[in-house]
């Protein structure tokens, strides 16, 4: 079944046009959308993956957006018109757009376009990242931004760079340029048993949630601690691809609660 | 756009019944036209007072409801255990044939039973015998050799009349599953009386206007039509005549109008008994009583006769006794419509046609039952919605859906601006103006089948049976998309003259011989009839269209000849994801069926409307259909109603329920049911941002021209363990395609079968 139903795909572009065309962010690598309500973002939202990603997260349940030619060639405009069929529904129920990856940012003129499209219908926008592209991110393309889901997979560096192949300091650092410019953050972190829920390791992303707080109080809307599940296990069979986490289980509920309550601690409203 | 041009009924008008001017029933109502002639939708405009709080006003349950109500679910238990708790099998049902009955006489508030003792279930032999017999032989009760005698030899029934006029066409189509589920073997039901117009009127009044009616017909020729008219308005004098007496049984004097609150409940729960003592229709819906009880509850409020518990205490009454209702059915007719449905659909909320909202303290009233006294899927709880409705309303409604999964929605614009403010829904999805209009019933046909006809010329893909026409099947190569549409055209033309023609027979042959003498007495003399028709299976059809248009399909012939199956390579859009390719085609399925439909002569010239609607019927549909061209395996279920074939739509729920609401009303004015199942999770992190978010979604798809929606709200776990521990889950109540059913009296293939359904959550 086709995952872009209703999007028209530019295919017919030559090689060159298509790579001047992504480079201007007329054209886009697209996974998949989603109309989904309370979980990317307030209300009822179009959600859209885009293809591409720097990181190779150990649990990732979307393999299959790892590379850009994973998706297909989108344009701008064409984004934009099923985000201008939904307005209504937008307008229904508190939601709007929300850019989802891969990463968003392996396409930040493509995610500028779209944003600044959406903001001229009067949309909400949410940006879904791990912040480690967040250097992309121009200043005008945060004007257009209403939330970021800043995706925080550790605090510790080292267990960052196991679960991720990357370094978490261009996290922290475009986290903080988001307080400084006035954008919402929901930060997120996924828990995962054995990999991620060390105290210590939670400790850290807390201290760096309590930071952002300090930078401009009201920043950090909520925490989501999300628990590790196993959905994405068969895409990685099917793709041929090593998965590491066979043997993980989700974490139980009193793991869960254990982590919720050290940002609960701190004051930060979280689920 | 409204169309409120009913003329306003002279009944009343120029014999001027009894003195109405003083009468006493009616001290401190706002006078209006309600007071010369049958007019109760003019009653509620002129006295109801619009709410817009929220629920806090509400009161929880009495020791004594609750008491009351524990007598009867002690009894489920083993109802459920045996299929029926009781029956009488040597009475057949009339308004009066059955002694009072009472759960405990002593502590009822609103009195009456369908037999002498609760859940004892009548025979009503009028839709036909064998029905009655083959139940009766199930659970293990003596049939009757009088009995017997008399409705196969003396008495004829509707079910024989049927048979006695049906063409070849017509049972050829029957046994081969594509025109199926008719109501010619059972009463046909989905007949809405003005329960309301006795407790306004009383029956005296609504007696002289009967005759007033009379006069007129007696002054026509005696045409066939209209000895037609004069015998039914004397069966509707004679039945009006029964509920007196039946209702004096109980002591209720209801030839008078209802004095205060407690007797405008009791009057119209009378009159609804009556009507579920002489019909076992397929559905038995109550109307829009909620409202219209507001009025008598307010009025007591305020002279401070009834405090808010007494009057919560008077509708969990009432609606103790609506779930009550029970009528003996085979267990094939079970398992068709799932479970043991009455559909004592109540439709709640709304706006009038002057822009007050139509919720009053009594919507809330109703929701709240199934809090105080659990949830259950009768009375068919139906909220008539619309982004306008006052939002306290709509997060009390948002509430109870996530609490219980047990109300359903419609489009209180879409229904407003077609049949006015006061009307109901009968069954599921069939709106009609309370009082002045009715249906004929008529199941459905199966489309999906049909294409297989098409492509396999005529004969059926099971049997082999030539059963449509008979021309040449398709060629052995990769179907080609015009071509088959050419066919299937054909095969449709077939179908729809075959179908009018089965709705004709039935439906003369019921009016004859199993009359709905009470339900059509509190009907105005001239009603509006529509044919109601059906398809199914629509979701398997588009689908299988979008595959042979947008992919290869290449068709495997068995030995026969007869095309099973089909290798499908590439991709193709499906119904269900906003995806208008895909959605295209099957508003173009119901166009075209529904314009096949209307060049066929009606019985009654009733007016031709469609339904894309299943119960869990799509169930078995989908197992009497073969290999389709969507890649569906024979035997499959359908999707349920107009939803998208269940894991296809791939988008979200919201992308689902616009595809569906892309189907056009115009054509399918019976009604358009989408089921909808999410988990909690899937609304939002807490119960508030649960409520505002399931309210924004209803707006979305409400203001997106939707027409239903139900919502489940639940976790696969709770079913999961339903499965194995029902005796744990007595009240669970999930929402299947229009209807609220016991998740634990589902067979377990349909339990199978909701689980399948995407579960729209998070993960």
């Amino acid at each position: 079944m086709s995952t872009l139903a209703g999007l028209g795909v530019a295919e017919d572009l030559e090689r060159s046009e298509r790579l001047a065309a992504m480079r201007s962010g007329e054209l886009g690598s697209v996974h998949s959308w989603e109309l989904v309500t309370a979980v990317d973002g307030p209300g009822t939202r179009l959600t859209v993956f885009l293809s591409g990603c720097p990181l190779r997260c150990l649990y990732c349940h979307n393999p299959d957006a790892l590379a850009m030619k994973d998706g297909r060639p989108v344009t701008a405009d064409e984004l934009l018109a099923r985000v201008a069929r939904y307005v209504p529904v937008f307008r229904a129920t508190g939601g709007g757009l929300t850019l989802s990856g891969g990463e968003v940012l392996m396409q930040p003129a493509f995610a500028a376009r779209v944003l600044r499209g959406a903001k001229e219908l009067g949309v909400h926008t949410t940006l879904d990242t791990s912040g480690f592209l967040g250097a992309h991110a121009t200043d005008a393309m945060l004007d257009d931004t209403d939330l970021v889901l800043l995706d925080v997979k550790s605090g510790d560096p080292e267990t960052y760079r196991r679960v991720t192949g990357r370094d978490l300091e261009p996290t922290f650092v475009f986290g903080r340029r988001l307080a400084a410019h006035g954008t919402r953050v929901w930060l997120r972190f996924v828990l995962v048993p054995g990999l991620t829920d060390d105290v210590d390791n939670v400790e850290k992303v807390v201290a760096y949630a309590a930071e952002l707080e300090r930078i401009r109080p009201g920043t950090v809307e909520r925490v989501e601690v999300l628990p590790f599940h196993q959905m994405g296990r068969d895409k990685w069979r099917v793709l041929g691809r090593t998965y590491e986490l066979e043997g993980t289980h989700p974490p139980t509920a009193e793991l869960t609660e254990r982590v919720r309550g050290q940002f609960r601690a701190h004051g930060l409203t979280t689920y | 756009m409204t169309t409120h041009a009913t003329p306003v009924p002279q009944h009343l008008s120029q014999q001027g019944s009894a003195d109405t001017a003083h009468e006493p029933a009616w001290e401190g109502f706002v006078d209006g036209p309600w007071r010369d002639g049958v007019d109760v939708r003019d009653f509620i405009q002129r006295n109801y007072t619009p709410y817009d709080g929220d629920s806090s006003f509400l009161a929880g349950p009495t020791e004594r409801s609750t008491a009351l109500w524990s007598r009867l679910t002690a009894m489920f238990p083993e109802e459920r255990e045996k299929g029926v708790y009781d029956v009488d099998a040597a009475t057949p049902s009339t308004i009066t044939a059955h002694a009072p009955g009472y759960i405990d006489r002593e502590h009822e508030l609103v009195v009456g039973l369908q037999t002498d003792a609760p859940l004892k279930r009548a025979i009503m032999p009028n839709g036909g015998w064998r029905m009655v017999e083959g139940a009766l032989e199930t659970y293990g009760y003596p049939v009757d050799p009088v009995l017997r005698k008399v409705f196969t030899e003396y008495r004829k029934t509707h079910n024989q009349a049927v048979f006695d006029v049906y063409p070849p066409s017509v049972r050829a189509a029957r046994s081969s599953h594509i025109v199926t589920g008719l109501p010619d073997a059972y009463g046909r039901g989905r007949i809405i009386g003005d329960y309301r117009r006795v407790a306004l009127y009383g029956v005296d009044a609504l007696v002289a206007a009967k005759k007033v009616d009379r006069v007129a017909m007696d002054m026509q020729p005696g045409t066939e039509a209209v000895l037609r008219d004069r015998e039914e308005n004397a069966e509707q004098l004679r039945a009006l005549g029964e509920l007196v007496e039946m209702a004096a049984s109980y002591g209720c004097d209801v030839r008078r109008p209802a004095a205060n609150a407690h007797e405008a409940v009791q009057w119209l729960y009378l009159a609804y008994l009556a009507a579920v003592k002489e019909q076992n229709g397929a559905a038995m819906s109550l109307g829009r009583t909620s409202t219209f009880l507001d009025v008598y509850l307010q009025r007591d409020l305020d002279a401070g006769v009834l405090t808010e518990e007494q009057a919560q205490e008077l509708v969990d009454d009432f609606v103790i006794k609506l779930r009550i209702v029970r009528f003996l059915r085979t267990p094939e007719y079970d398992a068709l419509f799932s479970g043991d449905p009455t559909w004592v659909t109540e439709s709640i909320g709304g706006m009038g046609d002057d822009g007050r909202t139509l919720v009053t303290k009594n919507s809330f009233r109703f929701l709240q039952t199934l809090y105080n006294l659990g949830p259950a899927p009768e009375p068919n709880m139906t909220v008539f919605w619309t982004p306008s409705l006052p939002q306290g309303f709509k997060e009390f409604c948002a509430q109870v859906s996530i609490d219980t999964s047990a109300v359903q929605y419609e489009s209180d614009d879409t229904i407003r601006a077609h049949w006015g403010d006061d009307a109901g829904i009968a069954c599921c999805v069939s709106p009609m103006r309370i009082g002045k209009q009715m249906q004929f019933f008529g199941a459905r046909v199966n489309v999906a089948k049909a294409l297989l006809y098409a492509i396999n010329g005529g004969r059926d893909e099971v049997t082999g049976a030539q059963v449509s026409p008979a021309t040449a099947p398709v060629g052995d190569g990769v179907l080609d998309y015009d071509d088959v549409l050419a066919r299937f055209d054909a095969t449709l033309d077939w179908l729809a003259a075959t179908y009018v023609e089965a709705l004709n027979c039935i439906h003369w042959a019921h009016d004859r011989y199993a009359y709905e003498r009470l339900e059509m007495a509190l009907h105005d003399k001239d009603v509006l009839r529509t044919m109601a028709c059906g398809i199914a299976g629509l979701s398997v059809a588009a689908d299988s269209l979008s595959a042979i248009r947008y992919a290869q399909v290449t068709p495997v012939r068995d030995d026969r000849g007869i095309v099973v199956d089909y290798t499908i390579d590439g991709d193709f859009p499906t119904y269900g994801n906003d995806d208008d390719r895909a959605d295209e085609i099957a508003t173009w399925l119901v166009e075209t069926f529904m314009a096949k439909v209307r060049q066929h002569p009606t019985y009654r010239d009733a007016v031709p409307t469609q339904s894309v609607l299943t119960i869990t019927s799509n169930v078995v549909y989908g197992k009497a259909t073969g290999n389709t061209p969507d890649g569906r395996r024979a035997g499959e279920p359908f999707a349920p109603g107009a939803n998208p074939m269940n894991g296809r739509d791939t988008h979200g729920m919201l992308a689902s329920a616009l595809s569906v609401a892309k189907l056009p009303y115009d054509d399918a004015q019976d009604g358009i049911s989408l089921t909808n199942t999410v988990v909690p999770a899937g609304l939002g992190r807490e119960k508030g941002e649960q409520v505002t978010n399931l309210a924004g979604l209803l707006d979305a798809y409400f203001g997106s021209n939707g027409y239903h929606m139900n919502v489940n709200v639940l976790n696969r776990e709770t079913l999961l363990d339903a499965m194995e521990h029902p005796e744990d889950y007595p009240q669970l109540t999930i929402r299947v395609s229009g209807y609220a059913v016991n998740f634990v009296r589902l067979t377990r293939e349909q339990q199978l079968d909701v689980l399948s359904r995407t579960f729209h959550g998070a993960v």
